[in-house]
């Protein structure tokens, strides 16, 4: 028995040693990283400075080429299926984008349209008409020629519920078609009239309504060309047999693993892309993410927790790549409940929200405070407009003016999930809960499933809500239109905001395909609806990537997919 | 003992009729709604309107069950709602995964764990036995995203010895056959993969097999410590054998009932139960795939995945009771 306790004794004993050992070990460890960092700053800024003459000397051989050019992206989903019209996520359209291609394609870092599959193209009577050229000795991964017939085949897919390659009955929808050309053949807003195959090359839309983002829809990843023939060879297997005719040829797909895609050596651009393959690999894990591109599995990473750029900004072996921002995340009233049809509330309210702290707290000064909903970049924003300070005396003046120096309370609804433009959003209803409680207002944090939010806030039953809205085209549409036009009830206006005016200005523009004469007609909007304050608008967020400092020539597009046709990776 | 494997087998079918009931009342009384959430904050009420028409949601629960039934009943497990793809086709390399991990873990937890148990019962109050059973405590207790993430910090980001996730190297991916990876790389010929598929196995399977390590080792030891004092070993003792052959093939030979049972069950929960693992360690398996169901509000998946998994729990548990008769002559069905 005595020796029994003895052991116990001494295992206890030890157990204390090595937890004493753990915790002492700490300190000199964080010297050590410290003066690792140190060092490594040093080294980095030698290399900068290196890399500065070299670059003085030749912009472009300031890095010699790693043999290897196989690109690693990592991010924390899978795709749906690589049938981009067919569904909505960023992961599938992120993938897509290597493959397939389409009409016109958006500048490397603006939503300006240039040429893509279609080398010219002119806009006649007035919007009604679109005639485009394609680009000749294009093929197809299966090496079929791209043609006029192939693009007619692909819109025509996506527009007729009868045709045999819309695949109704196996559950394909193509709800961005539907969004962006008015619905499908046979509806009422259906803009896209006949589509014409006037050569091998030359194919012409005709239109019953001019639309003004036509040509932006043109360059949407939505809306990329398929090959005729894979249709005809995978039927509704196209979504994992995928044929384009991009920089990268599909290989192999493992689900949930990864997605393997190799250079097409037959692409129409000569000389390019400059990589050999690039991997679409899945971690689920946003530390395990980093974890791996630390030890250098892998390349690229989306998906960065905010908390840990400045970690990564301080190694330099590794680089932050910044999004720009082309989102609203914002805070919206319901219109038709009392007392939020009273616009005076809003404006008050519209006082006592602090943007900058939000922003120091949730996205580690990764956003911009909002003005108007529409991002900074696009057509038509109207910088003008004098934004509603963070004041709470002016907001507690203002709140007593329109009769509630009595105090209010209301039900805040809040999301459930991260989205880019609401990386935190229960702790920014936190944020948001303390701003109002300043002014002498209590709002509840109130939240649901996903799914039932969006259901419930699209019929109505909140009080003040968050949420946000993501760009696609790049044209201020897409925006407007479905945030604040009353046709969007019920829909995307879950502020119930309905603006005869706004309605009309909105109506206007879309139609119009004169760029000054939208932008005109955009600015007007964005004063009216600042007057009126149907929302809060918070936040443009920047999305940020990391990746390794091998990685060149990479440009994060706004439109969170990005062709890799230009990436190569240094020694 | 055929009569008793196909009495067994016939249990299964109501077992499995159950599963699917309560699966099937469960993820419908959920809130969510599958076309809500496939398509996003951006959808038109048009656009859900049409995917749920599409997809049979609009239809009565009862139809929506009874089509599904009479599905399964044909062999077949659905379509998912999201990808597109025939689940009986796309649930296989899921499931290959998640039991070629289970089996490493297992593997692992069994070397490891009895025979921790079977020297800790002999040397009953030895400083080993203390030793062992102190880490068994701390295997039990400790959470599986912390011992994974601890892992990979030591032995991928720091060593570097030991790749920090998936099943094998992205630049050079296996051909895969069988989607085990270990036996695809010999079919293939690739001692090289096989090399690389094997190091991608240690750090999940080690992190996954611990807490099974843990139970083993303990419900070894002390089943052990019952049979030592038994009079047969002492008389074994008595007639002169070594004392290490005597633990071994005497004395475990008749502790080994509880420990099977033990094992049976471990196995049965690391099946289902890998997800933490598989998510850390980007492993695609069966319980990523079931899970980022739920989170879809993917119905047949769930539901499809939640019976296969169940009948292959049912079938560990049936495969070890009939070891029991091989094992111990005494018992018999």
């Amino acid at each position: 028995m005595s020796e029994r306790k003895t052991w116990l004794l001494f295992l206890s004993l030890v157990f204390v040693v090595v937890l004493a050992a753990c915790g002492g070990n700490n300190e000199p460890a964080d010297a050590g990283t410290n003066n690792n960092e140190a060092e490594t700053n040093n080294t980095s800024e030698s290399n900068n400075n290196e890399a500065n003459e070299a670059a003085g000397e030749n912009s472009e051989g300031d890095y010699s080429l790693a043999e290897d050019q196989t690109l690693i992206f990592a991010r924390g989903g899978d795709s749906v299926s690589l049938d981009y019209a067919s569904v909505t996520d960023g992961e599938s359209s992120r993938v897509t984008e290597q493959i397939y291609e389409s009409l016109l394609k958006f500048d490397e870092d603006s939503f300006e349209i240039g040429p893509g599959l279609a080398e010219d193209w002119e806009v006649l009577d007035d919007g009604l008409r679109f005639v485009f050229q394609l680009r000749e000795g294009v093929t197809f991964h299966d090496g079929t020629d791209f043609n006029a017939e192939a693009v007619k085949i692909n819109f025509e897919r996506w527009a007729d519920p009868d045709h045999e390659y819309h695949f109704a009955d196996e559950g394909y929808t193509y709800s961005v078609y539907g969004t962006q050309f008015g619905g499908f053949k046979g509806d009422d807003g259906h803009v896209i009239e006949e589509i014409n195959v006037l050569g091998d090359h030359e194919i012409e839309f005709v239109l019953n309504e001019s639309l003004g983002a036509f040509l932006q829809n043109m360059g949407m990843s939505y809306f990329s060309i398929t090959s005729p023939a894979a249709f005809e060879e995978y039927g509704s297997a196209i979504n994992e047999n995928p044929v384009g005719t991009g920089p990268f040829k599909f290989v192999s797909w493992s689900k949930d693993d990864s997605i393997v895609l190799e250079k097409n050596e037959d692409y129409w651009l000569e000389g390019y892309p400059k990589l050999d393959g690039v991997i679409f690999q899945v971690i689920p894990d946003n530390s395990a993410r980093l974890t791996a591109l630390r030890s250098g599995e892998i390349d690229i990473m989306d998906g960065l927790n905010p908390d840990d750029v400045e970690q990564i900004e301080a190694d330099p072996e590794l680089a932050v790549f910044e999004r720009d921002t082309n989102n609203i995340g914002y805070l919206g009233f319901n219109l038709d409940k009392e007392p939020f049809d009273n616009p005076d509330l809003r404006r008050a309210l519209n006082h006592a929200i602090d943007k900058e702290t939000l922003i120091s707290l949730l996205y580690a000064g990764l956003a911009e405070p909002a003005t108007n909903i529409i991002p900074p970049s696009y057509m038509g924003y109207n910088d003008s407009i004098d934004p509603y300070a963070y004041d709470p005396d002016l907001a507690k003046e203002l709140l007593e003016e329109a009769g509630f120096g009595d105090g209010l309370e209301f039900d805040l609804w809040t999301m459930p999930v991260a989205r880019p433009y609401m990386p935190d959003p229960e702790r920014a209803a936190e944020v948001m809960q303390a701003n109002l409680a300043d002014v002498g207002v209590t709002a509840n944090i109130v939240s649901m499933e996903w799914a039932t939010y969006l259901e419930r806030t699209e019929q109505g039953e909140h009080d003040i809500f968050m949420l946000g809205w993501s760009g696609t085209n790049g044209d201020p549409d897409y925006f407007f239109g479905n945030l604040l036009h009353s046709g969007a009830i019920p829909g995307g206006n879950r502020n119930f905001y309905r603006s005869d005016e706004v309605d009309s200005l909105l109506n206007q523009a879309k139609n119009s395909v004169d760029e000054d004469e939208r932008a005109e007609l955009y600015k007007e909007v964005q004063e009216i609806v600042h007057e009126d304050a149907p929302m809060i608008p918070l936040v443009h967020s920047i999305p940020v990537l990391a990746g390794s400092e091998r990685v060149k020539n990479y440009v994060p597009h706004l439109s969170t997919s990005e062709p890799l046709t230009n990436v190569e990776l240094a020694e | 003992m055929i009569s008793y494997t196909i009495r067994r087998l016939l249990m299964l079918i109501p077992v499995l009729i159950g599963m699917s009931l309560i699966t099937f009342s469960i993820i419908h009384l959920i809130p969510g709604n599958p076309a809500q959430t496939i398509l996003g904050e951006q959808a038109t009420p048009q656009a859900i309107e049409q995917l749920e028409e599409q997809l049979g949601l609009n239809e009565p629960y009862f139809v929506q069950y009874g089509n599904y039934m009479m599905g399964l009943l044909q062999g077949d497990l659905g379509t998912s709602l999201r990808t597109k793809a025939s689940i009986s086709s796309e649930i296989w390399p899921y499931l290959a995964a998640t039991i070629e991990l289970t089996i490493f873990a297992m593997v692992f937890a069994v070397i490891v764990g009895v025979n921790a148990g079977i020297i800790s019962a002999w040397k009953q109050n030895s400083l080993f036995d203390y030793t062992s059973m102190l880490i068994a405590l701390i295997g039990v207790s400790m959470p599986i995203f912390w011992l994974g993430l601890l892992e990979q910090w030591i032995f991928a980001q720091n060593l570097g010895w030991l790749p920090a996730f998936g099943r094998g190297n992205p630049r050079d991916p296996v051909e895969t056959v069988t989607n085990f990876y270990l036996l695809d790389s010999i079919i293939n010929g690739r001692p090289d993969q096989l090399w690389t598929s094997f190091k991608h196995l240690i750090l999940p399977g080690v992190a996954l097999g611990t807490i099974p390590m843990a139970i083993i080792a303990r419900m070894t030891r002390s089943s052990m410590l019952e049979v030592l004092r038994s009079d047969y070993i002492r008389t074994v003792e008595a007639k002169g054998s070594h004392t290490l052959s005597v633990v071994y093939r005497h004395g475990f030979k008749n502790a080994v009932i509880p420990v099977l049972t033990v094992v049976g069950l471990q196995t049965g929960t690391l099946l289902g139960g890998a997800i933490l693992t598989e998510t850390i360690f980007s492993w695609p398996g069966v319980g990523r795939y079931v899970y980022e169901a739920i989170g879809n509000r993917d119905y047949p998946v769930i539901q499809s995945g939640i019976i296969v998994i169940a009948t292959i729990f049912v079938f560990i548990n049936l495969i070890v009771d009939l070891l029991y008769t091989y094992i111990d002559p005494r018992i018999k069905y």
